[in-house]
C-alpha cells in the first residue's frame, strides 16, 4: 500500500476525526486531536492490511512562525513516524496540540520507545504526556527554564547549569 | 546448613546503589547509569543522557541547508560520512531531485567505508571492555587506512564534509579506486583474522553468550534497528527494504543471528563489515561515468571556471551562497541505514533557505532505551559487555 492509500483508509475509518490530511512527494500524513490519538495508532497497528508494528520516531514541531499557521487552530504538532515490518510501508500520524491544552495521551505502554521520545518532546516543546511514568527532562538539565525548541526561545540564550539529580531510579526499570 | 548441622542465618544485607559514569571508561562517552545491586545482580537501573546535548536541531533550524552538512557529521562521529550523505539525501527528497549515478556510487562507497570503521571501533572497544586488547589495535590499524583514503579523496580525515546537496563535492582522484580495492582486500583479511580470534574463543563465548539479550518483542517495542535488530533475528535493513542510491543493484546479504545477545551482535557486525567490502568492490567494478553533481543551477554550485570567467556563473555562485537552496513548503521523513540502524531526518520546510524544523531520529537513542530493561536481572559485568555491543554514540544520542 502506498502512503496516500493508507491515508484514505484512515480517513474512511475515522471520518471527521481526521483534522487534516497531507501529502507531499509520495509521503502522506494525517493530523488528529489528542483524544483520538491512541485509537488511530492502535488501528494502524492492529489492522490486517496495515500492521504498523513499529513506532520509529516521535518528534514535535512548533508552527508559530510557519506559513501554514494561519490555517491551523493549534500551535504544536507531535509527529509519530510509523513503520510496518511485515508490509514494508511507512506512515505519519500527527497530533494537534493547542497552546492552552498541552496534554497528549502517552503511548509508552504500547511502544517502549515512546517513553524516552515523549520525554524529549516534553523537554524541548513542553507538551505534557498524560499517563507517562517518568515525565522528566531528558536532554536539558533539571532546572532549565523554558523549552528550547519552541520558536520563541532565543537560540543564544544561556542558562545556569544545575547539578545532576542524586537519584534517578524509578519504581521499575521499564519506567526509567 | 553448616558442617556441624546448625542452621546458618543469612547475613543481613541491603541493596547498593551505584553510579556508573558520566565519565567512566566503559561508557565510551558521557552516559550516566544508576544501578541498584543485590550482590552483583542488577535489580533496578536507570539511564541519564543528555550530557552531550549541543542543540543540533535548533542550530539546523537557524542556518541554511548546505551549512548543516559538516554539522551532521558530528552526529555519529564513528562513521561520519554516512550522516552527511543521508542529510543531503533528505534535502534532495524535499527538493524532488535525483543525484547522478556516479555521485550515488561515490556515496555508497563513502557510506560503506563509514560503516566499516564504525563497526571496527565498536567491536574493538567492546572487546577492550571485556579484556581483549589485541583486536582493538588490529581494528584501529585498518581504520587508519580508511582515513587515509578519505584524506586522498577530499583532504579531510574524519569530518570530511564530502557530499553536497545534489551530488558530491569532487570526483575521486586518479588511482584512488585501485588503492581503495587494495585496502579493501587487506580489510577483508583483517576482519577474518580478528573474527578468527574471537568467534570460537571459549573465553569470549562464555563472557558474551546470553549477556544483554534484546528479544524480538523488546526490539519491536523499542524501535531497535541496525545490527542490534538483526542480531535478534529480524532481517530489516533499509538498504534492502526501501533501497536508495541504487542499493537494489548490489548483491549483498543481510546478516542475521537468532539470540539477540552480545555475542550475536558482535558476529553480525563482523559479517556486515564483510558485506560492506563486497558492496564497495562492486561499486568500483561498475563505477558509472558522468558528472558528480546535478545540472541544476538552483541547487548545484557552478564550476570555479564559470565563477571566475562568466558573469552568470558569478551571480549564480553569489545567489547560492547568500540565498541558499529553497525547497517548497512541505515535509519529508527520510530514512537511511546508518552504522547503528535507521537514521531518519524529518524536515519541515517553510519555503525559505533554512529548514523550519529538523528532527533527527537517532538509531542509538532507540537502541539504548532498551538498556534498563535488558540489564535488570543480570550481572553487572554482563551489562558492561552489553553496553559496548549496543554501540552508543553520544553525539547521535544527545544531538
Amino acid at each position: 500500500m502506498n502512503e496516500s492509500q493508507i491515508a484514505e483508509k484512515v480517513q474512511a475509518r475515522f471520518g471527521a476525526k481526521v483534522l487534516r490530511a497531507y501529502a507531499f512527494r509520495g509521503q502522506a500524513a494525517v493530523t488528529v486531536a489528542p483524544a483520538d490519538l491512541r485509537d488511530v495508532l492502535v488501528f494502524l497497528r492492529d489492522d490486517a492490511e496495515l500492521q504498523f508494528e513499529m513506532l520509529m520516531d516521535v518528534g514535535g514541531v512548533d508552527y508559530l512562525a510557519h506559513p501554514d499557521a494561519e490555517s491551523m487552530d493549534w500551535r504544536f504538532e507531535v509527529a509519530y513516524q510509523m513503520y510496518s515490518l511485515s508490509k514494508n510501508h511507512r506512515f505519519r500520524v500527527k497530533v494537534a496540540v493547542r497552546e492552552d491544552a498541552l496534554d497528549v495521551p502517552s503511548v509508552w505502554d504500547l511502544w517502549g520507545i515512546a517513553n524516552w521520545m515523549e520525554r524529549e518532546v516534553f523537554d524541548l516543546f513542553g507538551v505534557r504526556f498524560t499517563g507517562h511514568p517518568n515525565l522528566r527532562r531528558i536532554m536539558c538539565h533539571d532546572d532549565f527554564v523554558g523549552h528550547a525548541l519552541r520558536k520563541d526561545y532565543p537560540i543564544n540564550k544561556r542558562q545556569k547549569l544545575s547539578q545532576p539529580a542524586e537519584n534517578i531510579l524509578c519504581a521499575k526499570p521499564e519506567h526509567a | 546448613m553448616s558442617a556441624d548441622g546448625t542452621q546458618v542465618q543469612p547475613i543481613p544485607s541491603e541493596l547498593l546503589t551505584l553510579n556508573i559514569g558520566p565519565a567512566h571508561p566503559a561508557t565510551h562517552g558521557t552516559l550516566r547509569l544508576q544501578v541498584q545491586l543485590d550482590g552483583e545482580t542488577i535489580v533496578n537501573m536507570a539511564c541519564e543522557i543528555g550530557y552531550l546535548h549541543r542543540g543540533f536541531e535548533k542550530q539546523a533550524e537557524n542556518c541554511q541547508y548546505q551549512l548543516v552538512i559538516p554539522y551532521a557529521e558530528r552526529l555519529n562521529y564513528m562513521g561520519p560520512v554516512h550522516n552527511s550523505n543521508a542529510w543531503c539525501h533528505a534535502v534532495e527528497q524535499l527538493l524532488g531531485i535525483e543525484v547522478p549515478a556516479r555521485a550515488q556510487a561515490l556515496r555508497v562507497i563513502t557510506s560503506e567505508m563509514g560503516r566499516i570503521i564504525d563497526h571496527a571501533v565498536c567491536i574493538g572497544t567492546n572487546l577492550v571492555d571485556i579484556g581483549a586488547l589485541t583486536n582493538f589495535w588490529y581494528m584501529y590499524n585498518y581504520r587508519e587506512k580508511v582515513y587515509d583514503l578519505y584524506e586522498e579523496l577530499c583532504g579531510a580525515r574524519m569530518m570530511v564534509n564530502y557530499p553536497r546537496i545534489g551530488g558530491v563535492s569532487m570526483d575521486a582522484p586518479d588511482g584512488w579506486f585501485d588503492k581503495l580495492l587494495r585496502v579493501m582486500d587487506e580489510m577483508h583479511e583483517a576482519v577474518g583474522e580478528v573474527r578468527a580470534l574471537v568467534e570460537r574463543n571459549r573465553i569470549f563465548m562464555d563472557r558474551t553468550i546470553g549477556a544483554g539479550v534484546i528479544t524480538k518483542d523488546i526490539a519491536l517495542s523499542h524501535g531497535v534497528t541496525g545490527p542490534c535488530l538483526r542480531a535478534a533475528g529480524i532481517p530489516y535493513d533499509i538498504r534492502k527494504a526501501q533501497p536508495y542510491w541504487g542499493y537494489d543493484q548490489y548483491e549483498f546479504d543481510v546478516p542475521v543471528a537468532q539470540g539477540g545477545d552480545t555475542y550475536d551482535r558482535t558476529i553480525v557486525r563482523f559479517r556486515e563489515m564483510e558485506e560492506s567490502v563486497k558492496i564497495i568492490k562492486q561499486a568500483v567494478a561498475r563505477m558509472p561515468d558522468g558528472p558528480v553533481m546535478v545540472e541544476d543551477h538552483l541547487v548545484a554550485m557552478p564550476s570555479k571556471d564559470k565563477v571566475y570567467n562568466t558573469m552568470e556563473g558569478l551571480i549564480n555562485h553569489f545567489k547560492l551562497v547568500m540565498h541558499g537552496v529553497k525547497p517548497p513548503v512541505g515535509e519529508i521523513y527520510s530514512a537511511t541505514e546508518g552504522g547503528c540502524g535507521e537514521l531518519g531526518y524529518y524536515i519541515v520546510s517553510d519555503g525559505t533557505p533554512n529548514a523550519y524544523r529538523v528532527r533527527i531520529r537517532p538509531p542509538c537513542f532507540a537502541n539504548y532505551s532498551t538498556f534498563p530493561k535488558i540489564s535488570t536481572g543480570g550481572m553487572i559485568a554482563d551489562a558492561i559487555a552489553a553496553l559496548g555491543s549496543i554501540n552508543i554514540i553520544a553525539g547521535e544520542l544527545d544531538r
